[in-house]
């Protein structure tokens, strides 16, 4: 007979499963400087390459003379496109379809473009060699504004596709057009609007702007000339794709190359895709023998690799007297700089764009999004969000509220009237997304009355009356957003990237001690993959977290997986590592059942045992089963404790929030004040509630940098003028602001464990919310739209466009 | 180029070496010494994931020629473990209150977190975040960093009082 002490209640303690603020396991290395990352990597006889960059935005390239830097001590080789045409590596395909020049290709198309590739024996040489590398260039016209590049008279930007007018993705209408998307119905959208009570249009601009991790982009390359392989370390947030796309470019068969993410320093979006350096070192290390490191410095983070946004919304929304709306119609005209090498699903050249219609019952809706070469950087990533989830979700809030404005509504009301209805759960968008589920109205209950949003209004109708009077230079705002995100891609059916298809994967190993091992397709960049899945496989088969390795980013020992970006890790591979748990489950509950000498049916998982039903004292634990498995011969079952799954979501997930910010403006100066940030977020079944405050409070930080400041801007001449961390802003502890996080539970229907991922929701709502609170400061002076960011300059100009300055 | 004779003590232990004029000292503690705890962020002294401790101050080593810190003590993050190699009390308390996620930036943030208690031992929230104004961190929002300090105060305040 067993003991059945301890208690359930302690033995589910002792797993530190789902729903426990486990404290994280990367942080006993991290909080000691013991981390890993890829600028750490030290080999023997290791090179240094760095780039000769390209000071003009748009000119042609004449020549390029290397004699000086080749005859400086330490310097091994100086790569140019010309190099590299021969292995046919001159220009790599990008993520969206098309290509991109990996070396300057007879000309440049943004400030900062790779020119040549200078590999010496440290990098002080390196940076010494790169000025000593003389090009001749000869400057172009430039197309910085994205409303010209379709201009007649327009300089053609791409002459490597001048005249071929089918793109990736459809038809183009002029070489500097990259494709046109529509959604949605066109026709039946524009009656409604044409016939409605009210209508307001609006143009909605989400800045260009710049994940910006704190650790650059990098690798190091190293070919083995005796086996032939190659090693590759790097900042991947898809590290096996990288290996897939390095095979198909570069000839190396997949098997011989090995492709290792290390600890990443935040990602964001900048790490999904493939950058020249990552090509130029492999082909430096192939050239020279030798390992290759490259890391950019921040300038050549900021300037080429990897912005977002600059999505140019032009809105019409349609509604009845009331406040319902009924219509809702978006062109967005998109400048995706030199290249399209957005990171989207391939048939989403827009992302999840057409998630615009937000968390509101929109009858019918029309979306059109045209894509266009400027002289910028390319890149167009999901920087901490899901594909262009962000700029739907802040051109419905903005649109919601500039309606509401024209209504004379509560911002709060309006939005109340035009929910979808818990009832109407799975809720088919109008256009064509299946809503998993929501309970908008009860979140949004509970953000207004922990917020006590009755009474902000009545004081800041207060302030306002107080502002009149010449009593105070400071206006309140009231942010609201209610928003709703897509992630987790995606389905096979319909996402893809290059081909390969958005499942992920995990492989568990229990040991025959009962201690575990799980490995899996997606890679951590602080998300804490190493505590949180650990804790799904403590509660899906009963082995301690604590006793749980899980390992993550090495291609030539993980499952392959598509990574991790656009909060697609939980729903994903989450679910993968709550599939394959249940097979480990479902052999050791056969196990169980020789031991117990019952039938299969007769035993059921107890937390971490199997016991027979209606028998609790006849159990055995999972540490005993696992050691059974290895030690038993078992009639009928193969030995060993182990199990796969490669999950294909059958639809995305759909986390939502209800976020209230309070700010004050000072009018005189455009500094802003944040009072306070209510953060509701429903992410479904909740892992680790300790992690998922964390996730909130920084994505919001970003998402007020965003709102707030953060800027990538270029001036007319093309140059980046914000490409230091002088100029491009990120917030210290002292403008960030304490944020109050709640939570309602909503689970996913689809999802094994109806978990619907939360990393991205702060950014996505925190945007439009800091914004809509700018904005609502103004309202009583009929502002409708002022563009972000909303730093101090711009506030103080709309004060002073409104008058009022004295 | 010339190189110049270099001597100091990096974490309790006499370093000696040859480096060139122009090293910056994060250069020098991360490839010659291998200590790789400080990271560069920025390059422009910004973000402070450099930050070490030369004699008793926190410093961005990506803006101090190694030349500059020649018979300097300096202390990197992985000079803050306990001696037995266990997590100092602010390393732990960063770890208990969720005060870190990439990493990236902790050791500069530890670093200057150690100083900054040092220098004033009772700080206030506000003082907290001024003090720590130095070091950006993208992942965390530094709520649950002021946390993280203001808990390592109340613990090594405590520990003092009793010592005393």
């Amino acid at each position: 007979m067993n003991d059945l002490t301890p208690t359930p209640e302690d033995r589910i303690a002792n797993l530190k499963g789902m729903g426990s603020s486990r404290k994280r396991v990367e942080d006993v290395r991290f909080t000691q400087g013991r981390g890993n990352y890829v600028d750490d990597i030290k080999l023997d006889d290791m090179l240094f390459g760095d780039f000769v960059r390209s000071p003009y935005a748009h000119a042609r390239v004449l020549s390029v003379n290397k004699d000086a830097a080749l005859a400086l001590p330490g310097v091994i080789a100086v790569l140019t496109a010309q190099d590299l045409e021969p292995l046919g590596l001159h220009w790599m395909p990008t993520l969206a379809g098309d290509k991109q020049m990996v070396l300057a290709d007879g000309k440049v198309l943004f400030q900062g473009q790779e020119v040549a590739f200078v590999v010496a024996e440290n990098r002080y040489i390196a940076a010494d060699a790169i000025q000593l590398v003389e090009v001749e260039y000869e400057e172009l016209p430039v197309v910085m504004d994205p409303f010209k590049a379709m201009d007649d008279d327009a300089p053609t930007l791409r002459e490597d596709i001048a005249g071929k007018m089918e793109g990736a993705h459809g038809p183009r209408k002029h070489n500097n057009h990259i494709f046109t998307w529509e959604v949605g119905d066109r026709d039946a959208t524009e009656a409604v609007i044409d016939s409605a009570d009210v209508v307001v249009e609006e143009m909605i601009h989400y800045h260009r702007t710049h994940p910006c991790p704190l650790e650059t982009c990098g690798c190091v390359a190293s070919m083995d000339a005796v086996t032939g392989k190659l090693t590759l370390w790097g900042t991947f947030q898809a590290p096996h794709a990288v290996r897939t796309i390095a095979s198909l470019i570069s000839g190396i068969a997949e098997h011989n190359i090995r492709v290792i993410s290390p600890d990443i320093g935040g990602g964001f979006g900048n790490k999904v895709g493939v950058y020249p350096g990552y090509i130029c070192s492999i082909v430096a290390s192939i050239v020279t023998g030798k390992p290759v490191k490259w890391v950019e410095n921040r300038m050549d983070n900021l300037m080429a690799t990897a912005f977002a946004r600059d999505y140019w919304m032009q809105g019409k929304i349609a509604a009845t007297k009331d406040g319902k709306i009924t219509g809702l119609w978006c062109h967005t005209l998109a400048d995706h700089g030199g290249f399209d090498a957005c990171a989207d699903p391939t048939k989403f050249p827009a992302g999840f764009m057409s998630i615009c219609t937000g968390s509101y019952d929109i009858p019918v809706a029309y979306l059109c999004v045209d894509g266009v070469y400027t002289n910028k950087a390319p890149g167009g990533v999901a920087y901490r969000c899901s594909f262009r989830v962000t700029e739907a979700i802040y051109f419905i809030e903005r649109m919601i509220e500039i309606l509401a404005a024209k209504l004379g509504m509560d911002a709060a009301e309006i939005r109340r009237v035009n929910f979808i209805k818990k009832e109407q759960f799975p809720y088919n968008s109008a256009l064509g997304w299946e809503y998993d589920s929501g309970d908008y109205h009860t979140a949004w209950d509970k953000a207004l009355k922990s917020v006590g949003y009755d009474k902000l209004r009545v004081e800041q109708a207060q302030q306002l009356a107080d502002f009149n009077a010449g009593k105070t230079r400071k206006l309140m705002g009231i942010g609201l957003t209610h928003f709703t995100e897509i992630v987790g891609a995606g389905p096979v059916k319909n996402c893809d990237i290059l081909g390969l298809g958005m499942f992920d994967s995990c492989e568990i190993r229990i040991h025959p001690t009962g201690s575990a091992i799980a490995r899996l397709g997606t890679i951590s960049q602080g998300q804490g993959h190493a505590t949180t899945f650990a804790q799904i496989l403590a509660s899906e088969i009963g082995i301690p977290a604590d006793d749980i390795t899980i390992e993550e980013g090495d291609t030539d020992t993980a499952p392959y997986g598509l990574g991790t970006y656009g909060s697609r890790s939980t729903p994903v591979a989450g679910a993968a590592t709550a599939m394959a748990a249940r097979k480990i489950r479902a052999k050791a509950q056969m196990i169980a059942a020789y031991l117990l000498e019952v039938h299969d049916d007769d035993v059921e998982f107890d937390i971490d045992r199997f016991v027979v039903k209606g028998a609790p004292e006849r159990f055995k634990t999972m540490k005993e089963l696992a050691f059974a498995a290895y030690n038993q011969a078992i009639p009928g079952l193969e030995p060993g404790l182990e199990a796969v799954s490669y999950y294909d979501p059958p639809n995305m997930t759909y986390p939502f929030g209800a976020y209230i910010c309070v700010l004050d403006i000072n009018v005189d100066t455009g500094e802003v004040d944040i009072r306070s940030f209510y953060a509701l977020d429903d992410c479904g079944t909740r892992i680790n509630p300790m992690i998922i405050e964390g996730q909130v409070h920084g994505g919001l930080t970003e998402a007020l940098a965003i709102a707030l400041g953060q800027e990538l801007a270029y001036d007319d001449m093309g140059n980046v003028t914000t490409a230091t961390l002088m100029d491009f802003f990120i917030p210290t502890a002292v403008e960030t602001p304490v944020y109050t996080t709640d939570h309602t539970v909503t689970p996913s229907p689809h999802h094994p464990i109806g978990a619907k991922g939360v990393g991205e929701s702060p950014n996505v709502g925190g945007v439009p919310c800091f914004s809509n609170a700018v904005h609502d400061a103004f309202r009583s002076f009929g502002l409708t739209q002022t563009h972000m960011p909303h730093d101090h300059w711009r506030i103080w100009k709309t004060a002073n466009d409104l008058g009022l300055h004295r | 180029m010339a190189k110049s004779h270099i001597k100091m003590t990096v974490n309790g232990k006499e370093v000696e070496a040859l480096a060139e004029a122009r090293t910056l000292l994060i250069h020098f503690l991360r490839e010659d010494l291998k200590i790789t705890g400080p990271h560069i962020g920025c390059d422009t002294s910004h973000c402070g994931a450099c930050t070490v401790e030369i004699d008793g101050k926190s410093v961005k080593s990506c803006t101090v020629f190694v030349a500059q810190a020649n018979g300097a003590n300096i202390t990197t993050v992985e000079g803050l473990v306990n001696a037995d190699g266990s997590l100092s009390v602010i390393q732990e308390m960063f770890r208990e209150h969720h005060g870190l996620q990439c990493g990236f930036c902790t050791p500069g943030m530890i670093t200057r977190v150690h100083r900054l208690l040092l220098e004033n031992p009772t700080p206030t929230d506000e003082e907290i975040r001024f003090g720590i104004a130095g070091n950006l961190c993208r992942c965390t929002g530094y709520q649950n960093i002021v946390k993280a300090v203001r808990a390592s105060a109340e613990i090594l305040n405590t520990t003092q009082e009793a010592a005393e």
